[in-house]
């Protein structure tokens, strides 16, 4: 698939070789990374930047002092462009009300600095970029100050910076970042050494780090005026509404028959969608001059399809096909082979096997997908809010049939992200469409078109094997994991993760979390490919992505074994979480935040009536070098009939250090709430090559009234900053599973977990 | 052709009469606070205020809407100051913010006929608005305050009043 993506390679975006510039531009002082390769040497680079200063503005200082970050993330609701400035504020010493936000193009110069790319996922910016934010901001102060102190008279190393004013003590005088950037006399390079050996504040010297300033883009948030996606109106638009195929994917149209939808006021034209980036199949758009015409012009078209190869399958052939793939020997590539599972089974006092499942699961954020499209002189202008600019513009750029460097993606706010923003899909029947009616069009996706067409979170099928010695401690496991590959699809080889055999690339981001910190002498994981589901149901990431299900089966099978074993389920964690080799450091952290939940939960301690219990589960989401500490304890309540109550979530998480502690709270909080939804009320099935599910009347998230009590502690102990979006989402079903065995002693295997699967466990 | 009262000013629309007012309003009178979320009445990401009393106004036509007083996100309070958006930036609500236009809305109509309502009434009230970053609790946190700040402020203008 995606044989016509063409990915723009951007330059090295390797920071340690590149020169950040301060400089005088036309509209205030600019600061950035060079785009020179700072191998030149500074003086060298400086006179560049003299010439053609063109440097990645990471932030701008206006002859007002308003200090603008322009940050090449996607806001999607984890505040991350406040964060940004955050960062870059408590370095620089700018007041806050000064700060301002401002989203990026997809510009390559506003790539990642550790990804090389602008894509927002994974939980990794405020962990990749506090480090780069943080030097941007002490390089912009300390340019300022030297300019300071030539203007004063006075030597830098007296004067202090404090909300945008530079003060020299002894002399009382002072002056404002807006009086140094007026007066124009800045121009400084700092080379990659200069820029490394800056000494940056210590946690005690912080003033906005570790404080929780109110978001920048919540106000807007409030009345109306914060612009997403769908929001874009450009001069001349007309609107598009897709006719989605009787099948998720593979349909070709053989015909359309527009008479009737003629007969539409405002109609015209119908789009067949030419889609080479092959990330659509059988779409077509019809255009009108409002979205109420297109909408009525749409269901007016008379398409007959030739349905393809998919057009008969359903949920239950993919778990078939998954059960398969699993039972076979060669199947798959290794993500993890530690020791010799084959042979410790062997001597093994007890094998125990267990089967995991879950089932499709649908981003529905709540702006439907949509994009609009432009052409203006040979630049293609895509309006749409996206968590994967340098993708999704090369997806535009092939519908357009340009080079990607003809495509100017125009970032607006998410109504949610969640994952499914990573793909590009919206973008290509805006530009077709366009295209063919040579005007801008606005393309917006029905409810029922978001759902019927999402990436989904793939069908899952684990099965894990494990053998135990005779005091029921865990020797050795096998864990298969069969799966539609989401993260293969974007055909992009550095996403890949070569098996520890070096058999092949394998699809790391359907099998992370499975290579926990546990001390498990041999282990094996299998990342094997679904091919059936992979071709039918196209799938993404969502919102916590594979530790999503690996920690659903790590986390109810140890527990499982801990009661097989007749040991408490956390004291059997702990007794794993030794930190022994490569789980040093990672395992104990764990271990800490595991106490941390059962202490605030009364884990073993608060006397619960009958048909009540407590679960407990810990994660390292999302992946292993990337993780963030995280332990739930659930308390659950279960009816005769099987009908469960959450009562209340408790959730620790280890953060290492905390930018916004109450934006944190809001993601923790979010993302708990996630794990709940998806473990009890979200469920998609696959009939006849289409998603079953069209609306939320069948696709069900979480409401208020199914909302429990969430506690969210979170422990900052000076480590690094890491990452909070997601990891509270994996660490919820495995907790309320083995919360609900505590209660009433079944054992629910398959997500989204049921009462009649409840029930069902307690008769067994 | 039709004619509506929206946010206090009578405006003329082009639009069928079987047209939803959720989009008349997004797309011909460019207030775009309003969202469309999932054209059901099932999300209550467009709702809007007709005669004070919330609706969904991708349920509601034109035809319906017209010679009746609109009220939608825009109008709310002249400079986003009503007691619930002041709460909503006081609790930091929103995260993707979508959704929270028709929030505030169906609360609003809620606080306009009961300033003090249980937790309760609060859910009842609330549960047809679907929040997919699902910032329930900070709702209801944020419907809790502002009802008391219009308490307070209601019971000074009684104090002053006598």
């Amino acid at each position: 698939m995606n044989t016509h993506v063409k990915i723009a390679k951007s330059e090295s975006v390797d920071l340690s070789r590149r020169s950040f510039l301060v400089g005088t531009a036309a509209a205030g002082l600019a600061l950035g990374y060079s785009s020179i390769p700072a191998m030149i040497g500074g003086d060298q680079a400086l006179a560049a930047t003299a010439r053609n200063f063109d440097p990645s503005v990471w932030y701008a200082i206006a002859p007002d002092g308003i200090v603008t970050v322009t940050v090449g993330k996607a806001e999607m609701g984890q505040h991350v462009a406040s964060t940004m400035a955050q960062l870059i504020s408590e370095e620089l010493g700018s007041n806050w009300k000064d700060m301002r936000i401002q989203l990026a193009s997809n510009d390559p110069k506003f790539n990642d600095p550790v990804l090389g790319a602008q894509i927002t996922g994974g939980s990794w910016s405020t962990m990749m970029n506090f480090d780069a934010m943080s030097r941007a901001g002490a390089a912009g102060r300390i340019a300022l100050t030297e300019a300071a102190a030539s203007i004063m008279g006075v030597p830098a190393n007296e004067l202090s910076v404090r909300d945008s004013v530079i003060t020299h003590a002894k002399s009382k005088k002072s002056k404002t970042f807006a009086e140094i950037v007026k007066s124009g006399k800045i121009a400084k390079t700092f080379t990659p050494d200069d820029l490394k050996a800056i000494k940056l504040k210590t946690p005690d010297q912080y003033t906005k780090v570790g404080v929780s300033i109110p978001q920048l883009d919540i106000p807007p948030k409030t009345n109306g005026t914060a612009k997403y996606g769908i929001d874009v109106m450009l001069p001349g638009m007309v609107y598009g509404k897709v006719v989605m195929p009787p099948v998720r994917y593979g349909a070709t149209v053989k015909s359309v028959d527009d008479s009737a939808a003629k007969k539409v006021p405002g109609f015209i034209k119908a789009v067949t969608v030419d889609d080479k980036t092959k990330t659509t199949t059988g779409w077509v758009v019809a255009v009108a001059n409002t979205y109420t015409n297109a909408k009525k012009a749409a269901e007016a078209l008379k398409i007959t399809y030739d349905n393809g190869p998919n057009a008969k399958l359903s949920s239950e052939d993919l778990l078939t096909e998954a059960r398969r793939l699993q039972a076979k020997e060669d199947s798959g590539l290794f993500f993890v082979k530690a020791g010799d599972t084959a042979a410790a089974f062997g001597t093994a006092a007890k094998l125990i096997e267990a089967e995991y499942t879950t089932n499709i699961n649908i981003h529905c954020p709540m702006e439907p997908m949509n994009a609009t499209a432009e052409l203006k002189g040979d630049i293609w202008h895509i309006y749409t809010g996206n968590q994967f600019a340098t993708r999704t513009g090369a997806i535009a750029a092939g519908a357009a049939g340009v080079d990607p460097k003809h495509v100017v993606m125009h970032q607006m706010y998410l109504g949610g992200g969640f994952g499914r923003r990573l793909d590009g899909d919206m973008t290509v029947p805006a530009v077709q469409a366009a295209k063919a009616v040579g005007k801008p069009v606005k393309v917006i996706y029905a409810r029922e078109d978001d759902m019927i067409m999402d990436f989904s979170r793939p069908l899952t099928f684990q099965k894990m094997k494990a053998g135990v010695d005779a005091d029921g401690k865990l020797v050795a496991l096998n864990h298969d994991v069969v799966s539609a590959w989401p993260t293969a699809r974007w055909g992009i080889p550095d996403f890949m993760t070569p098996s520890v055999d070096k058999k092949g690339g394998l699809d790391g981001f359907t099998v992370n979390g499975s290579d926990f910190f546990y001390t498990v002498p041999n282990h094996n994981v299998r990342a094997i490919l679904n091919e059936m589901a992979h071709q039918a149901t196209p799938s993404g990431q969502l919102r916590s992505v594979a530790p999503g299900w690996t920690f659903w089966a790590v986390e109810s099978l140890v527990d499982e074994l801990a009661h097989a074993a007749g040991k408490d389920p956390a004291q059997y964690r702990i007794a794993m979480l030794d930190g022994e080799g490569d789980n040093d450091g990672g395992a104990q952290r764990l271990r800490n935040t595991l106490l941390a939940a059962m202490g605030l939960a009364g884990y073993g301690s608060l006397k619960l009536p009958k048909g009540e219990g407590m679960g407990v589960a810990c994660v390292s989401s999302q992946e292993r070098k990337t993780a963030s500490w995280t332990a739930c304890v659930a308390h659950v309540a279960v009816a005769p009939d099987g009908e469960i109550k959450v009562k209340k979530l408790t959730v620790a998480t280890d953060v290492g250090t905390q930018v916004n502690p109450d934006g944190i709270r809001a993601q923790v909080e979010g993302a708990a709430l996630w794990g709940l939804s998806l473990a009890l009320y979200e469920k998609a099935t696959l009939k006849d090559g289409a998603i079953e599910q069209t609306n939320f009347d069948s696709y069900t998230p979480l409401r208020m009234s199914q909302t429990p009590e969430v506690a969210v502690s979170v422990i900052a102990n000076g480590e690094h900053a890491t990452g909070v979006g997601e990891p509270a989402v994996t660490v919820i079903a495995p907790a309320l599973a083995n919360a609900i065995f505590n209660a009433c002693g079944a054992r629910v295997r398959a997500l989204p977990i049921t009462a009649e699967a409840v029930k069902a466990g307690m008769k067994a | 052709m039709a004619t509506l009262n929206v946010n206090g000013r009578n405006m003329s629309v082009e639009a069928a009469g079987d047209t939803p007012l959720l989009w008349v309003i997004r797309e011909q009178l460019q207030m775009t606070g309003t969202k469309f979320g999932c054209g059901a009445g099932l999300c209550g990401a467009c709702t809007v205020h007709v005669n004070g009393e919330a609706v969904r106004s991708c349920q509601t036509s034109v035809s319906d809407a017209a010679g009746k007083k609109i009220t939608t996100i825009e109008g709310l309070s002249a400079k986003g100051e009503h007691p619930l958006q002041k709460a909503w930036i006081a609790e930091q609500v929103p995260q993707c913010g979508y959704c929270q236009s028709g929030q505030i809305m169906q609360a609003a109509s809620l606080l306009a006929k009961n300033s003090n309502p249980s937790k309760e009434e609060v859910v009842a009230h609330m549960d047809g608005n679907l929040c997919r970053c699902m910032t329930y609790s900070r709702i209801q946190k944020a419907i809790m305050r502002a009802a008391s700040e219009m308490r307070t402020a209601s019971n000074g203008n009684e104090r002053r009043a006598t």
